[in-house]
């Protein structure tokens, strides 16, 4: 247990760390994109010169840049992430609406490419070079060459669209006033299409993962000693050659969940899913700065601590990891 | 090219038997629209501010004119083109100095309180001339607002203000807030921004960002009957794509702003219990424009912009940029203007011959790379069609030897580009004409602007003949004198080209066929929908 304690002071230490950079580089790139969230207003609107600066000075935006991230990050230092120019609510509540649909979204989505691209990758792996072997590599391959939008579209024309068995987008039928259970289903009903559409994008890379980590396991000597003692294929499979070739499989896990994240930004997109992913998109297109911040923040922290849960997850599945820290 | 003409033709016969097969029945059925129901609508943006009053865009009007009306409507066939609101009758001085606003009797906010003269004096003074991004221009000289009784609003200008400018801007500018709400605090930070409260048919219910907006009937409503429709559910569908889709699997009923792209609409317009209607956005004609920044010396020289205008096929671009869905402009008015168009104007046909002559002319020989000289053209991102327009453009001045670079941006970053830091040649953009020449017309070519406003003379381009005649223009009283004068004004700015109109669109709306009075006024898509009912 102190183990596991004393990997996450240090962690947490050089997430700081981290977070900070990633603060600081976010607003020096949204502020080197040309237009500032007054351009991006004015589009729709249009305006004289004089609506045109009362705007600035109510946004901030008439304050240098060095001035405008001090107070950000001052702000931070008391954890507010401040208001939000394009919807002018906090940005706190703002993400906290958001943030539930994206992880739904990306665990869902991660179970499932997790879940059955590991359990097909022991199904091929099981016998390499087989028939089997070859279908299921070569299917998740294509699966993977695909680009998110034009899966996530597919999947709408064809069982939204033609056969009407699940809805296009959202992520509930909208004004539906359902509550508990049924409002639970049909959340649910709402998310087979676009977990669908990120997890088999990503079923591949784990399928092929574990499916090479079983190859190689196969050549081991203790896969040798097992099959010497007469246990049955079954067992030398699931006992010694899987559990082995899926240890990889968690780091990818915590690496995996970044990718994601950058993933569900279109696939909340094609199905109007509001979700940070999307949230993002339209903060960067409307340069809401602090509110772009406040979403690459939480992401960040987010990562951090999937990454933090790996760590430790993997400090109990093998007991070399983590030995050399605590013993320093 | 060719195919393309025929399913463009099939198309439009498809949509005239449509019209044909449901106009009978919906004749008949039109008398006594049905009561309730829910209307699922496509929404593509969630605008930050929801006060009309404040923000006179069409993304906000969508949504608010349902719930906060203005004084009064566009129509296609009331006096004026205008249909009576929250005000009876409107009537100028003739010295140009007041406009008397009778108002309708017996109208409630939405909070049961009455609506009064003392409303309408407040939005028009606390809101629409300080704060609104058109009001701060057409209502510049309002000095005070009488309101002798309660139902009668004097308008008293400072300085003689045309009559008719303030009554072709009632439809935009003329939204009229609760002043007990928004005596308190500031405005610009009052909640009823995000929660409007109207006189409208319908009351804002409810708004899940990303997702919806719920209005409701107002059951206190002025009309007689009013609304038919129960809710009114704008689902935000983000995707250009979503809206099509979402239309087939009958999951909304109604896009309107082009929702659905014009590539999808031949398609769509196939589908069975689907109705594609280019009528209801009269009153919203953008007009397609090549800007022109004419502190480059090339461009400079009018013989130059001619043989721009001559190189552009303008037919060529309705066919395919707009799939046929626009017409050829001639000038900064658009044909479909009631009272201001003229077409006695200079034209530029499509003459590439003639193009090549006036660059000679103008002392542009070409190189030995076939070349002129370059051009950066940035074409505005808001639409696709601005978009395509670019890539035309860009062919259209290589057969006339001026190389065109084509500069992409996002909206924020192609507004910094041309309308502040001026750093175009030429750029494509698509400015709004509002009803009248002297709300966001005139800008666009008049000098002394100061830097950073969007949508206006970022080109540099000064003349004083044209400058002298949009300032006789907006003095000038008599509605036919002022009408003449904006009929000169588009000779003079066709003849020296600051900018060359291009074409003029509007947008579509794709609906169910049970979706009854739809486009049945010149600014239907962000009209108060009193009357839209749905059909069994």
């Amino acid at each position: 247990m102190t183990r596991a304690l004393i990997l996450l002071r240090r962690r947490l230490v050089g997430s700081v760390f981290v977070l900070l950079l990633v603060v600081i580089g976010t607003f020096l790139l949204l502020e080197a994109a040309p237009g500032d969230a007054v351009d991006a207003y004015i589009v729709s609107t249009g305006g004289d010169a004089g609506m045109i600066e009362l705007l600035r000075h109510r946004w901030g935006l008439d304050q240098s840049e060095l001035t405008r991230l001090a107070n950000y990050l001052w702000a931070l230092l008391h954890l507010d992430l401040g208001q939000s120019v394009t919807f002018s609510r906090p940005i706190r509540d703002v993400i906290l609406e958001r943030l539930p649909n994206t992880l739904l979204l990306m665990v869902s989505a991660t179970a499932l490419s997790f879940g059955l691209g590991s359990a097909l990758g022991i199904y091929a792996g099981a016998r390499p070079g087989s028939a089997r072997d070859r279908v299921l590599s070569i299917g998740s391959l294509a699966l993977y060459a695909v680009p998110g939008f034009w899966l996530g579209l597919v999947l709408i024309v064809v069982f939204a669209v033609d056969l009407r068995w699940l809805p296009i987008g959202g992520i509930e039928t909208v004004a539906s006033d359902k509550t508990g259970l049924d409002r639970a289903s049909d959340i649910a009903i709402h998310l087979i299409l676009p977990v669908a559409a990120l997890g088999f994008i990503y079923l591949a890379l784990y399928l092929r993962m574990m499916r090479a980590g079983m190859a190689e396991a196969w050549r081991q000597d203790f896969v040798l000693a097992a099959r010497a003692r007469g246990l049955s294929r079954r067992r030398v499979v699931l006992a010694h050659v899987a559990r082995n070739a899926l240890l990889p499989l968690i780091t990818m896990l915590g690496l995996q969940s970044a990718q994601m994240l950058g993933g569900s930004v279109v696939i909340e997109s094609v199905f109007s899913v509001p979700g940070l992913g999307r949230l993002a998109q339209e903060a960067v297109a409307s340069r809401d700065t602090p509110l772009l911040l406040g979403i690459i923040l939480t992401s960040a922290v987010l990562v951090v601590v999937i990454n933090l849960l790996v760590d430790i997850a993997y400090a109990f599945l093998d007991p070399r990891v983590g030995a050399g820290e605590a013993g320093a | 090219m060719s195919g393309f003409t025929i399913s463009r033709r099939k198309m439009l016969a498809g949509s005239a038997m449509l019209l044909a097969s449901t106009a009978m029945p919906t004749l008949g059925w039109a008398q006594t629209p049905k009561k309730g129901g829910r209307l699922v609508l496509a929404a593509d943006s969630e605008p930050r501010n929801l006060n009309p009053a404040i923000v006179a865009s069409n993304g906000v009007f969508f949504i608010s004119s349902k719930i906060v009306e203005t004084l009064a409507e566009a129509s296609f066939d009331g006096k004026d083109g205008l249909a009576p609101r929250l005000a009876l009758s409107w009537e100028g001085a003739a010295d140009g100095l007041s406009a008397t606003f009778k108002l309708r009797d017996g109208v409630k906010w939405h909070d049961g309180k009455p609506f009064t003269s003392a409303d309408v004096a407040f939005s028009a003074l606390q809101i629409w001339k300080p704060l609104q991004n058109l009001g701060r221009t057409v209502f510049k000289d309002l000095a005070s607002v009488e309101t002798p009784d309660d139902l009668t609003a004097v308008f008293k200008f400072a300085k003689p203000t045309p009559f008719q400018l303030i009554r072709n801007a009632l439809p935009a500018l003329s939204s009229v807030v609760p002043k007990h709400i928004y005596e308190v605090g500031k405005i610009e930070d009052n909640p009823a921004n995000t929660a409007p409260i109207g006189t409208g048919p319908f009351k804002f219910g409810e708004y899940k960002a990303g997702q919806y907006y719920r209005l409701t009937k107002n059951t206190d409503y002025w009309g007689k009957d009013e609304p038919y429709l129960d809710e009114i559910i704008y689902q935000v569908l983000p995707d250009r794509t979503s809206a099509a889709s979402a239309l087939e699997a009958e999951e909304i009923q109604l896009a309107a702003f082009s929702a659905v792209p014009l590539a999808d609409l031949d398609r769509i317009s196939k589908v069975p219990g689907l109705k594609v209607i280019t009528k209801g956005y009269e009153g919203l004609t953008y007009q397609l424009v090549v800007e022109i920044n004419h502190r480059r010396k090339e461009l400079a020289d009018l013989k130059v912009r001619q043989a721009i205008a001559h190189a552009i096929d303008k037919d060529f671009v309705v066919k395919t940029v707009f799939l046929g869905y626009a017409v050829t402009a001639t000038g900064p008015v658009p044909k479909n203007d009631p009272q201001f168009y003229t077409a006695d104007v200079p034209t530029y046909a499509f003459d590439v011959a003639k193009a090549n002559a006036l660059l000679d002319e103008a002392g542009y020989k070409k190189g030995a790379d076939g070349n002129r000289f370059s051009l950066k053209l940035l074409p505005a991102p808001y639409f696709n069609e601005t978009k395509q327009f670019g890539d035309y453009l860009r062919q259209a001045l290589a057969a006339v030897g001026i190389d065109a670079q084509l500069v992409n941006n996002d909206s924020a970053a192609h507004i910094k580009a041309v309308y502040t830091d001026h750093a175009f040649d030429l750029a494509v953009g698509p400015p709004v004409f509002r009803g009248d020449p002297a709300i966001s017309t005139t800008i666009l070519v008049q000098s002394g602007i100061p830097d950073g406003v969007p949508f206006s003379n970022q080109g540099g381009y000064k003349n004083d003949a044209l400058d002298a005649l949009i300032a006789k223009a907006s003095e000038t009283l008599d509605t036919t004198a002022r009408t003449d004068l904006y009929k000169e004004f588009q000779k003079e700015v066709a003849a020296d080209l600051p900018l060359i109109n291009v074409a003029e669109w509007s947008f579509i709306s794709v609906a169910r066929d049970t979706v009854g009075n739809i486009a049945n006024n010149p600014r239907w898509a962000v009209s108060n929908w009193a009357d839209t009912y749905l059909a069994d």
